[in-house]
């Protein structure tokens, strides 16, 4: 009886560990063991063991699954991108509230890493437009590492104006390329 | 730029009657006034082909000759129906028949076959109003390689006439971007310096930039964006098979070879984020770093000695053009003081001169700058103008444009007379760069 408990405990798991190797965080619901697929042998009986577990909707975000920034976030994580002005690499003070909220994120989950991608409109010269794009990221970068975000969490590329967002050659469409996007 | 009949009609008509006295008129040309050079009259006869009889040529090698000559702005062809006689062979040259055209050159020729799949192309060249043979060539050449052969007697010619090197069998390398987002393709493309040719050496669904040939002409460095991040690459043009020189954090940037070939300029981020303009050893691998600025430092360019380094920085408030030593990186000055926007220098073969992206009001327009004086001449005058490019005879200057909303090559000539569309190609073209002279 006591080694078929233990035999129990270690595909227990077993599953567990496996259910970990895909997605970042995902706790395993269950609410009794369950034998891993595709073992044709069936390792281990397959009936209850003394314990289980229940899941409980509502706790943790939507399926117990941690949150990542982007359309479907809460809030302020739901927008990924930073506008910048005409030739400038300032954060202007309209997106402090937005890169508070990211670096909230990222200092509350080290092991969530960002990958800051600069740009720049199309105007003027190719190579120089690479430097504006990483002098942006790089002032991204300085905010979020200011909010306590390790540095090792930070990643920056910078496009240039390789990248656009979109086409047109107006203002309004230059100012929707000068950005830094947030890529998690 | 063909003269029309009714002129020249009339011209015969005055000329027929004073035969002596208008072979003395011929020396005092004219010349058209508002600086504009007047281009040279000239006659290039249908080069004969003597193959087997209803046999047909296997390349209009004059046809291509003269659209070259023609299409450096400095020369104005004769209509082959306006010939009087058609030589193809030096005894039967006659000056009188060129003189009574006002024509001042005279180019004739002949291919004839030697062997299957072989040809002999031979031209002669004269100054009709000195009656002087100038110049008189044999090659032998494969079918494949009539046109570039075509080329080089168009160059030989062209330096024969105006005492500066031809460029029309060099070639460039550009950028083609087809489609959009997920669907993007790059390609990095070598083609004739006429457009013609074009041929595919890199392809990649991620962003290429900057090539820059080695001065041998045997590889083209480049930046390419695969796998997210930037990194620099040397490609040897025969094999196609590449190295990955640099590919640090943060930017690998604006490569462009040293006039040894040995060393590579380039734009690094890897010191706190900030774009410094650094040298490559490409055998040892040994990175020295030439510019330490806060500001945005890239897009270096050689001087032809060697012993400086052209490039941009904002260190001023705006992108200007300064010059830094490349021993030491001591004596860091500025070049550019005219106008708020000066970036992307190219400097000329002989160094006197640097093509810079200048911007005028929001325009940004390709300019030449004397680097000792700052003086500065306006040359292109589009909205979006960007990355000029020295032919290597120094004449001329490409640059990428905009066309109907799509990205073209254009040519200007350095004084700023002689603009040319380069044969338009498939997708949205960008950032040419001249290659250097064929080293045979």
């Amino acid at each position: 009886m006591v080694r078929q408990v233990w035999l129990l405990i270690l595909i227990v798991a077993g599953v567990a560990l496996g259910g970990c190797g895909g997605d970042s965080a995902t706790v395993p619901n269950s609410t009794a063991v369950s034998v891993p697929s595709g073992d044709a042998a069936g390792v281990g009986a397959n009936q209850n063991s003394g314990t289980s577990t229940t899941g409980i909707a509502g706790v943790g975000g939507p399926d117990g699954v941690r949150i990542v920034p982007g359309p479907d976030a809460p809030g302020l994580l739901s927008s990924l991108v930073v506008y910048f002005d005409f030739d400038q690499s300032d954060i202007q003070a309209e997106f402090n509230e937005l890169l508070a909220a990211h670096g909230d994120y990222l200092a509350s989950n080290s092991d969530v890493r960002v990958r800051l991608e600069g740009h720049a409109d199309e105007t003027g010269s190719r190579e120089y437009n690479i430097g504006l794009g990483e002098r942006r990221a790089q002032a991204v970068r300085r905010v979020l590492l200011l909010q306590g975000v390790a540095s090792e969490q930070l990643n920056t590329v910078s496009f240039g104006e390789e990248r656009p967002a979109v086409f047109g050659s107006d203002d309004d469409s230059y100012a929707l390329n000068r950005r830094v996007e947030l890529a998690y | 730029m063909t003269r029309t009949l009714p002129t020249r009609i009339v011209v015969q008509c005055m000329v027929a009657g004073m035969l002596a006295f208008s072979i003395a008129n011929a020396q005092l040309r004219i010349e058209i006034t508002q600086g504009v050079a007047r281009p040279v009259p000239m006659a290039i006869v249908p080069f004969s082909w003597e193959g087997s009889v209803g046999s047909q040529a296997p390349f209009d090698v004059s046809g291509l000759v003269a659209t070259d000559l023609v299409q450096s702005g400095r020369f104005d062809p004769l209509d082959e129906r306006d010939m009087v006689s058609r030589p193809t062979m030096p005894e039967d040259v006659d000056f009188d028949d060129w003189q009574i055209l006002d024509v001042d050159v005279l180019v004739i020729g002949r291919i004839l076959p030697a062997g299957p799949d072989q040809y002999t192309v031979i031209f002669q060249l004269y100054d009709v109003l000195r009656g002087e043979h100038l110049l008189g060539y044999r090659l032998n050449s494969s079918g494949d390689e009539l046109r570039i052969n075509s080329h080089r007697i168009a160059d030989m010619i062209f330096e024969t006439l105006t005492g500066i090197p031809g460029v029309f069998s060099t070639k460039i390398a550009y950028v083609s971007q087809e489609g959009i987002g997920d669907t993007s393709r790059y390609r990095l493309i070598i083609a004739d310096a006429d457009g013609a040719n074009p041929q595919e050496v890199a392809d990649s669904p991620d962003p290429m930039m900057s090539p820059s040939w080695s001065p041998d002409g045997r590889k083209i460095a480049y930046v390419s964006f695969e796998g997210e991040q930037s990194a620099i690459y040397v490609q040897t043009l025969r094999t196609g098979i590449r190295d990955r020189v640099s590919a640090r954090a943060g930017i690998n940037g604006a490569p462009v070879f040293s006039p040894d070939g040995r060393m590579l300029a380039l734009t690094l981020s890897q010191d706190q984020g900030n774009p410094d303009i650094y040298m490559l050893d490409l055998a040892g691998q040994v990175l020295t770093r030439l510019t330490r600025n806060v500001a945005i430092d890239t897009e270096p360019a050689w001087a032809p000695d060697g012993q400086s380094i052209y490039f941009t920085s904002d260190r001023s408030g705006g992108p200007q053009i300064y010059r830094v030593e490349t021993y030491l990186g001591a004596d860091v000055e500025r070049v550019t003081y005219e106008g708020s926007y000066n970036a992307r220098a190219r400097v000329s073969p002989d160094g006197t001169q640097l093509a810079v992206v200048h911007r005028v009001q929001s325009n940004y327009r390709i300019a030449v700058v004397d680097p000792s004086t700052g003086l500065t001449q306006v040359l292109s005058n589009g909205r979006q103008d960007e990355s000029p490019s020295f032919a290597p005879n120094g004449a001329q200057i490409i640059y990428a444009t905009q066309e109907g909303g799509s990205g073209v090559l254009s040519s200007v000539s350095t004084d700023g007379r002689i603009h040319r569309q380069i044969a338009s190609v498939a997708g949205d073209v960008r950032e040419p760069a001249w290659s250097p002279f064929p080293r045979i």
